[in-house]
């Protein structure tokens, strides 16, 4: 075991700063392991794309692309592949705290194990989570709203690229230095610089910062097309509720994250300039960090959940072949949420030392925001009272969230009660909550809105099969893992313990990661699905509409064109594509040339640059860092150099272009 | 220059005016020609708000560690009322020179604007000087940002303004060059005003700083 | 074409210029002066002037050099302004109501430094 090594020590040189051989994790057989496998894994795609040229494809129409449609689907593949990393570093703790009873010690060594545990909380929230909203408000939004692309067409694929550039931070952690040892929050003083040494939590730091700058823009970019972008005569009662969503989800992002962008910057500037916010010395406040960052953290929770609600909202409307019950609610319902969820964020921290008058106030507040939430699952539940249901898979997904989801909200009022939360808080009854709302909403959503959406994005639905094997193992699994953890931690159980003295948690513990086991069997049917479908594309093939559908991005072709719609769409009411469907309307066949943004390389090289500002930041390298950070001003500054960012499509092209999609 | 055209120029995804409709709705009217004009200017303000919740939370720092001396100095022995006078002056003027820069913009006359963009990017190298001077000697009188808490805080608060003034100076000398290269054209009109709200909203903020960081402290 | 007209408009005039410059000249020198002057007057008095002219200048520079009006951008900006000033307010007030409270719940940390100091001076006196 290598739990006596824990950190080399420091030196620092002008070229490489604090960065040592020692760094490198050799004596680490898990992560040698792992190392093998992504290398292994990595040459052979490599050799791959070599061997049938797909470079410069893969750099002229992806890399650099400003589509709207293509950037949502790699936000889609970044965040299946974070997934995949977050949920090794889950199998890994629910081993270790299967075995760690009694006196043993399991096979994480508590400064492994302390990474594992904030690398999974801060991959799942910022790079799995984050990303597959982001991408399903980047492909289906702009789609809904009969847009060309979305405001800013540059600016998306920047903000795509410093998404994956902190991603890759994050994860060059785990082969040079280590990540940070801290929780997924990292509260100061234990994150500060004289608790937490190394490079850890400048990893940490730096690469939220970077996929911050990322989602900021990202968020101005998607409320600038709502606002700007809707066909003509599509008014903002006329959105669909997914749309809605994205809309009041942006709106909190660009709200709340220049809070954690100030708080983290704060951190950074105690850790690295020697400045005095949240030490212990010199009249600093850890409390104003914690307090900083929940009044981020809480809005967080509701910019994963929201869009949710509105791939949610779509598929129960067009399952139950009803249009949605209680839209005004439902909007309204939404805007509640976006309000209440900047007054709740002391819940977080009731147990922290407010008096009973403060932690009254945001007890309530936290209760109050039910009952939006209430109305929302009554919407849908009378949505499809009545309704001709389709249990189809979408379906399923959908009600295992309703079910799911709802269990999870009531264990959040639970914890909303002061007296009570002074009882739970830090136990394992919070973690089997925030799971309970986070799989049973945020995930079993976004399998719904995948499973939905695919065949929109490609022209083939994905197989039933596996996609109910999917669905049963991650909905029995979610109960086998969380279940007891809410028994745990009515006993008492913390949460983050490397190992426990009291055998008899050890049952408990042990059915947890037999669940972790089904959900990993769930991943892979996940995966095996994805294989299936695209190899059997030809017998799952299912033109335009295959889910008989009532809003606009059915409207088009399926996979749909850059262009998306052949003509610019007018809009009457809502629903519009089941109108039309109605009316029996045809685009026209007189098509005109289109107007289109080119895309642009600056985005991905730019992102490049902050990826090695960052690298070169956490290690101290400071000639890198001043380098890189010239760099990203002078590309960016280049930029603007170029007008010349768009383009017509050529009638002819349209005309083309249309005439396949008609006949596929 | 004429105005009309630079919306529909910066648009990047601008659908045809002119289009004829062909469906069944033809006959209604179209949305007016408004309905697509450029996002530049609404996204940019989103962008402004978005800062403005940075300082927000900068400004709850101070408030809330601001009276953490430690024992170091306080308000009264740093802050100098006339020096922030002098700065307060310099930023605010360098507002009003905007203004005419964009008046000039606005009657498509190229040196004129060129002319009162320099004398703002001059107040604001100015009021960046004042700013790197204060700094230099607070940290020389021992009242670096590690003194206190709420040294660390005011450095953080006010540098931040100054690096947001000095990235407003780079982009101002980065368009005055495109300008120079281009003329008054579409897009560079479009960047014009948009810099414009970026400039003013510095001031804005500075408001905030002056009276809230420095003023009440020192009463 | 009508963009034409609200670009002018949008950009104000040489009179709004002057008389946001005038404003805010005007509302600047006065808190300037209350300070420099050291007038006499309640410690709460001045802080709430020096803070209302603030935020009235705050206004002046949204009205006259920013063109904040409730009709730009079909209102949206107007929306967003509004948006923006309750968050701030939530995160002023919510930081200063919720840490002051910690503060008296807790030891304040002015009063720890004190101790500190003296368990220090004491330490020194024994040595």
């Amino acid at each position: 075991m290598a739990s006596e090594h824990i950190q080399p020590a420091e030196t620092f040189s002008p070229i490489f700063g604090r960065l040592t051989l020692d760094w490198i994790p050799i004596h680490e057989p898990i992560l040698i392991g792992t190392f093998a496998g992504v290398a292994l894994g990595g040459l052979l795609v490599f050799a791959l794309m070599t061997y049938f040229r797909l470079w410069v494809p893969f750099w002229k129409n992806w890399v650099t692309t400003v589509d709207h449609k293509k950037i949502g689907i790699m936000y889609m593949v970044l965040a299946f592949i974070m997934m995949v990393r977050g949920f090794a570093d889950a199998l890994m703790m629910r081993g270790q705290q299967a075995m760690a009873a009694g006196g043993s010690e399991g096979w994480l060594p508590p400064h492994h194990y302390d990474q594992v545990f904030t690398a999974h909380g801060v991959i799942m929230i910022f790079f799995v989570a984050m990303a597959f909203i982001t991408g399903f408000m980047n492909y289906v939004m702009p789609l809904q709203i009969g847009a060309r692309d979305v405001a800013f067409p540059f600016l998306n694929n920047f903000s795509l690229w410093m998404t994956v550039a902190g991603a890759l931070l994050v994860n060059i952690s785990l082969f040079v230095g280590e990540f940070a040892r801290v929780g997924w929050l990292a509260f100061p003083p234990l994150s500060g610089a004289n608790y937490s040494t190394g490079p850890g939590m400048d990893y940490y730091l730096w690469a939220l910062q970077i996929a911050g700058v990322g989602t900021t823009l990202s968020g101005i970019n998607m409320i600038a097309t709502i606002v700007k972008m809707r066909a003509p005569g599509m008014k903002l009662m006329d959105m669909p509720i997914f749309t809605w969503t994205a809309l009041i989800t942006n709106v909190l992002i660009v709200a709340a994250f220049p809070v954690l962008t100030a708080t983290l910057a704060l951190l950074t500037l105690d850790r690295y300039m020697d400045f005095r916010f949240f030490t212990n010395d010199f009249g600093g406040n850890a409390m104003m960090y914690v307090n900083l960052i929940w009044i981020w953290g809480h809005p967080e929770v509701y910019i994963l959940i929201i869009p949710c609600f509105g791939i949610i909202s779509e598929i129960v409307s067009t399952f139950s072949r009803k249009p949605i019950f209680g839209y005004r609610t439902m909007v309204w319902a939404t805007g509640c949420i976006m309000v209440l969820s900047f007054i709740v964020w002391l819940h977080h921290f009731f147990t922290m030392g407010s008096g009973a008058n403060v932690n009254t106030f945001f007890g309530i507040t936290t209760m109050i925001i039910a009952v939006p939430t209430g109305v929302k699952i009554f919407n849908w539940l009378f949505t499809m009272y009545k309704g001709r249901v389709r249990l189809e898979v979408p379906m399923l997904w959908t009600i295992g969230f309703l079910v799911t989801f709802t269990i999870g909200g009531m264990t959040g009022v639970m914890l909303a009660i002061p007296p009570v939360d002074f009882q739970l808080h830090n136990t394992l009854f919070l973690i089997a909550h925030f799971h309970n709302v986070i799989i049973g909403g945020v995930v079993f959503a976004v399998f719904a809105g995948v499973t939905y959406w695919w065949p929109k994005a490609f022209g083939f639905k994905l197989d039933e099969v596996w996609g109910k094997r999917a669905f049963w193992l991650w909905f029995v699994g979610f109960y086998v893992a969380f279940m007891p953890l809410y028994a745990l931690g009515l006993m008492g159980v913390t949460r983050r313990m490397n190992s426990y003295p009291d055998a008899a948690w050890q049952p408990y513990f042990i059915v947890a990661a037999i669940g972790a086991v089904l959900i990993l069997a769930g991943i892979l049917c996940n995966f095996m699905n994805f294989y299936v479908s695209i190899r059997d594309r030809k017998r799952l093939a299912c033109g335009n509409d295959p889910w008989d559908a009532r809003t606009l991005e059915w409207a088009t072709q399926s996979p749909p064109a850059p262009y998306n719609f052949p003509e610019d769409i007018s809009v009457v009411g809502r629903e519009a594509f089941w109108q039309m469907k109605k009316e029996n309307y045809q685009f026209s066949t007189d098509y005109q040339p289109i107007h289109m943004p080119k895309g642009t390389a600056s985005g991905v090289v730019i992102s490049a640059f902050a990826l090695i500002f960052g690298f070169a930041m956490v290690w101290y390298i400071w000639w890198l860092a001043i380098a890189s950070f010239v760099a990203m001003l002078a590309i960016g500054i280049a930029h603007t150099f170029n007008y010349n960012r768009d383009y017509y499509i050529p009638a002819d092209e349209v005309r083309q272009t249309e005439a396949k999609g008609a006949l596929a | 220059m004429s105005s009309a055209t630079y919306a529909e120029e910066q648009s990047m995804v601008e659908p045809l005016a002119e289009r004829p409709m062909h469906h069944a709705r033809e006959a209604r009217p179209r949305e007016d020609a408004h309905a697509h004009s450029s996002p530049t200017p609404v996204g940019f303000w989103i962008y402004l708000m978005s800062d403005c919740v940075i300082f927000g939370a900068l400004f709850a720092t101070y408030a809330v560690l601001g009276g953490n001396y430690a024992g170091g100095p306080a308000p009264k022995d740093l802050f100098e009322p006339g020096f922030i006078a002098i700065e307060t002056a310099l930023l605010l003027f360098s507002s009003v020179t905007f203004g005419l820069a964009m008046l000039r913009a606005g009657k498509a006359d190229t040196n004129g604007t060129l002319m009162w963009l320099a004398v703002t990017a001059l107040f604001g190298a100015g009021f960046i000087g004042m700013e790197i001077y204060e700094f230099n000697h607070l940290i020389h009188l021992g009242a670096g940002p590690d003194r206190s808490a709420f040294l660390s805080s005011f450095f953080a608060l006010v540098g931040t303004h100054g690096l947001h003034v000095t990235g407003g100076l780079i982009w101002l000398i980065t368009l005055m060059v495109q300008i120079r290269m281009h003329g008054l054209i579409g897009p560079n009109m479009q960047r014009l005003g948009t810099l414009s709200m970026f400039w003013h909203f510095l001031d804005l903020v500075w408001i905030g700083v002056f009276s809230f960081v420095y003023l009440v402290r020192l009463i | 074409m009508s963009a034409d007209t609200h670009h002018a408009h949008d950009h104000g005039t040489m009179g709004q210029l002057m008389i946001g410059f005038a404003l805010a000249a005007i509302l600047t020198i006065i808190p300037f002066y209350l300070v420099m002057a050291e007038v006499d007057m309640a410690r709460s008095t001045l802080v709430g002037i020096i803070m209302g002219l603030g935020a009235v200048q705050i206004l002046v520079h949204l009205v006259y050099f920013l063109h904040l009006k409730r009709s730009s951008e079909e209102g949206w900006n107007f929306f967003a302004a509004i948006f923006a000033v309750i968050i701030l307010v939530i995160v002023l007030a919510g930081s200063l109501w919720v840490m002051h409270n910690m503060n008296e719940n807790m030891m304040p940390m002015h009063e720890m430094d004190q101790q500190i100091e003296q368990m220090k001076s004491l330490q020194s006196q024994q040595g």
